[in-house]
């Protein structure tokens, strides 16, 4: 395609109002944020104090922020693995041609419309331990009404259900889009040379839904590192405590606990700095393997 | 597509099924989906009946509706300031998707029908902030709006989102893949750049729009983090912050309102999903899969 016009001026007009947002907004703050984990700093007293690189040195030294990072990527792995599966499961069931397949979809897909506020707030509402649905029903039948915010397995289980629930409807939305765009000729070449539905679904149809695949894994990465900040803030408030710290306290509230409870800014600065290369670290991987995804057919 | 395949004689096995396991298959399915649905579906229709029982209701395990809706959301809308959250919420959602929806579609008209210098390296600024999110510069960017003097106002909600990488990249995708033959007549007539805009662009993008004002409106309808920390003051939170303020000291938490709130809070981004579901499907998986 040529370019069309050749107004410069107006070209730096158009383009401007995004630059500077970008930049005032982005990259300064980033910018701030590596010189502020050089410093120990505080926002309410106003006070700074170059310390090189001692505040890594603490974190990397800290089993606390140890176990946090596991936590996440144990967070992570779950929220992935099981958003994907779920969501290419009830893909493929709701692509079946039977009747009523229009309303299925459309109540799977709703909880996209909520927000990780939300469902932290529904969820903490059900599994409360007096008066929520689940306890009062678990005491009818069994008797038994667990404290299932203060158990750290309970808690973190629930923490991983409700953020795969919240997300289950965008997974969803697109397979079904990818599913429909698998070329049938090649189901019924497969079908007619003796493959049967789980080879087919195997060897035809998920090898053509990589790339949809590698896009919904980092997506869901982002979600579960980011988005569910909220959730989570509602529902457990990082906690219970297990071990060094709360089993919930991912790296993201960990920022937050440190740079706003505790305010140790240049400490969370430290943490954003971190995290920042593992963001880089992740995207470099997602173009690095974004080459050998299978984009044929 | 089974039928196909199976009046085919090659075609053996588990694809010539009999009638009574095509059957029996087809009740799998319903009844699977059918848990599915019951299971994803269970949180939502909670609230909605919870939100229609009195009190002692609500704290029990009682599911039927009862006539106490009207008086949960008003206890919600009035008496526990939802109205406001959910005013400022608008004003910061709408706010936001306009700017991000109108300076991604300039930039994008910029980066691919204007011929200016260094428009790769632009590019490469623009969409090197993806890997910047904000949530990881709270706190920098606390204290460059706390010194702007912007704490506990709009502005402080609305500006540093108004400009959108993942905007400027999707539309400047679709704009390389409009056939340069629809673009020749506006050429030939002479169109100055806004002209074009206006009646070449935005009438073939209406599904990228469509799309790109869904998940804009929706992100923005959703912000947590950052409103919970630079805004200290009731007047101005947003509603996902604000929910916490219904929910309150545990313990004491009158929860029929609280899944009153919650109704109302979920109903604008179920309209605007719902009126613009297909330009989603249309304009935002395609070009993604691409």
């Amino acid at each position: 395609m040529n370019a069309v016009f050749k107004n410069r001026w107006l070209a730096i007009l158009l383009l401007l109002p995004t630059l500077v947002v970008l930049g005032l907004f982005l990259y300064y703050p980033a910018l701030e944020t590596l010189r502020l984990s050089l410093y120990r700093a505080n926002f309410i007293f106003q006070t700074e104090a170059f310390v090189g690189l001692e505040q890594f040195r603490t974190l990397l030294g800290d089993p606390a922020y140890y176990q946090s990072l596991i936590q996440t990527v144990i967070f992570c792995g779950l929220v992935v693995g099981l958003g994907l599966a779920f969501g290419l499961g009830l893909a493929v069931l709701v692509g079946e041609p039977i009747a009523g397949a229009g309303v299925y979809r459309a109540l799977l897909l709703y909880p996209y419309a909520l927000s990780p506020a939300i469902a932290g707030t529904l969820w903490l509402f059900m599994f409360n331990p007096e008066v929520g649905v689940v306890n009062n029903l678990l005491c009818e039948l069994f008797q038994a009404a667990p404290r299932w915010l203060d158990n750290p397995f309970y808690a973190f289980g629930l923490v991983v259900a409700a953020s795969v629930w919240k997300n289950l409807g965008y997974n969803l939305a697109f397979y079904v889009a990818a599913l429909q765009n698998v070329p049938k000729e090649l189901l019924e070449a497969a079908a007619l040379d003796g493959a049967n539905p789980w080879q087919r679904f195997r060897h035809v149809t998920l090898p053509l839904l990589s790339p949809i695949t590698f896009f919904l894994v980092f997506v869901n990465l982002a979600y579960a590192i980011f988005d569910t900040f909220s959730l989570v803030d509602i529902l457990t408030k990082g906690g219970p405590v297990l071990g060094q710290t709360g089993v919930t306290t991912f790296l993201i509230y960990r920022v937050y606990l440190d740079g706003f409870e505790n305010f140790q800014t240049g400490l969370a600065a430290a943490q954003a700095v971190l995290m920042l290369a593992m963001v880089g670290g992740l995207t470099a991987l997602q173009f690095r393997l974004g080459r050998r995804v299978n984009y044929g057919g | 597509m089974a039928a196909k395949t199976g009046s085919n004689p090659r075609a053996s096995g588990v694809l010539t099924l009999s009638r009574s396991s095509k059957l029996a298959q087809l009740l799998i399915v319903h009844a699977l989906l059918i848990l599915a649905v019951m299971v994803v579906c269970f949180p939502l229709f909670f609230a909605l009946v919870k939100a229609t029982q009195t009190g002692g209701q609500v704290n029990s395990a009682n599911l039927m509706p009862g006539n106490a809706l009207w008086k949960n959301l008003e206890a919600a809308w009035t008496g526990a300031n939802l109205s406001v959250y959910i005013r400022n919420t608008f004003v910061v959602a709408v706010g936001i998707t306009l700017c991000k929806v109108v300076l991604s579609t300039l930039a994008a008209m910029v980066l691919v029908y204007f011929r200016i210098p260094a428009k790769g390296l632009l590019f490469a600024f623009i969409l090197l902030t993806l890997m910047l999110p904000t949530d990881l510069l709270v706190v920098a960017l606390f204290d460059l709006v706390n010194r702007l003097g912007w704490a506990n106002t709009y502005p402080a909600l609305i500006l540093p989102f108004a400009a959108s990488a993942t905007g400027t990249f999707l539309l400047r995708q679709h704009f390389m893949n409009i056939p340069s033959s629809l673009l020749d007549a506006a050429r030939i007539d002479g169109a100055g750049p806004f002209r074009f805009l206006l009646s070449v662009l935005v009438p073939l993008s209406w599904n990228t729009l469509g799309a790109l004002t869904l998940i804009q409106f929706i992100y923005s309808w959703d912000q947590y983090l950052w409103p919970l920390i630079i805004i200290r003051d009731a007047s101005h939170q947003v509603v996902q912050v604000g929910l916490k303020s219904l929910i309150g000291q545990a313990g004491s938490t009158d929860w029929g309102m609280v899944m009153a709130g919650t109704l109302i809070t979920i109903l604008p981004p179920l309209v605007v999903f719902t009126l613009l579901q297909r330009q989603f499907s249309q304009g935002f998986v395609l070009s993604e899969s691409k």
